[in-house]
């Protein structure tokens, strides 16, 4: 079987997971899976898992990859555990508002922020 | 326009968006214009490769395209029978906003002037005028 390639960077900060996605691009299936499939096997490893997730290098994404993040943040909700989101570029912030999610999501404008309350 | 036949792959729906966009970018619009048509394009060729010839990498997509000062547009029809885009509810409903899908066609109109589907519903129109 093929590994796939590694679509997230991890740091952790206390009991915090940083993941860094790692793509500029996130449009087709084949890479929306594999940051889906990275992203819920760090979810699986703890109980109440929680994760910051940067968008810091994510210039763009597919609404396809809206979904992925949906069933991100219902699996961690469902593990009671917290996800936030940071380093959304404007445009793409544009996307989070236009379809709602940023009320879905609790979205931060740094890292820094992000953490905050967290660790 | 411009027109190129495509199979129903990723690599070459990427290959193609990138060669549309580069000449949108050398016709001098802005990110931000680059960026409405870069988002629309993708949606469009991934419904066409997704759901419109279901990942069947022996039907064909048909790109025409027309890059000018005034606007850009594009046409992407598939091979499949077509969908009625009425029939895809609002996903910013509150009961859909957590839905994982119905996104794309409602980003599409936020980003373009025009988002036409053909009757047969195998047909996209795509229209965004320079400023």
């Amino acid at each position: 079987m093929l590994e796939s390639k590694p679509r997230i960077q991890l740091t952790r900060q206390g009991d915090v997971m940083v993941v860094e996605l790692v793509d500029r691009k996130i449009l087709d299936e084949v890479t929306i899976l594999e940051i889906g499939d990275q992203l819920n096997a760090l979810v699986g490893e703890t109980d109440t898992p929680c994760m910051v997730l940067d968008f810091i290098n994510v210039a763009h994404l597919s609404s396809s990859a809206l979904g992925m993040l949906i069933t991100l943040h219902k699996r961690v909700r469902e593990k009671n555990g917290q996800l936030r989101l940071c380093n959304i570029q404007p445009t793409i912030h544009e996307i989070f508002v236009i379809t709602r999610l940023s009320e879905i999501f609790d979205i931060a404008e740094s890292r820094t922020a992000a953490l905050v309350g967290l660790i | 326009m411009q027109q190129v036949k495509l199979s129903s792959t990723w690599e070459a729906i990427r290959e193609a968006g990138q060669n549309v966009l580069g000449e949108v970018a050398r016709q001098g619009y802005d990110e931000s214009f680059v960026f409405s048509v870069r988002l629309a394009l993708e949606e469009g060729l991934i419904n066409a490769v997704k759901h419109g010839n279901g990942m069947d990498s022996s039907k064909h997509i048909d790109l025409k395209y027309s890059i000018t000062p005034e606007c850009v547009e594009i046409v992407i029809t598939d091979e499949g029978c077509g969908f009625c885009p009425v029939g895809v509810p609002d996903p910013t409903r509150d009961e859909n906003l957590e839905k994982t899908t119905g996104r794309g066609i409602m980003l599409m109109r936020a980003f373009m002037d025009t988002v036409e589907y053909s009757e047969r519903g195998n047909q996209l129109r795509l229209v965004k005028h320079g400023p």
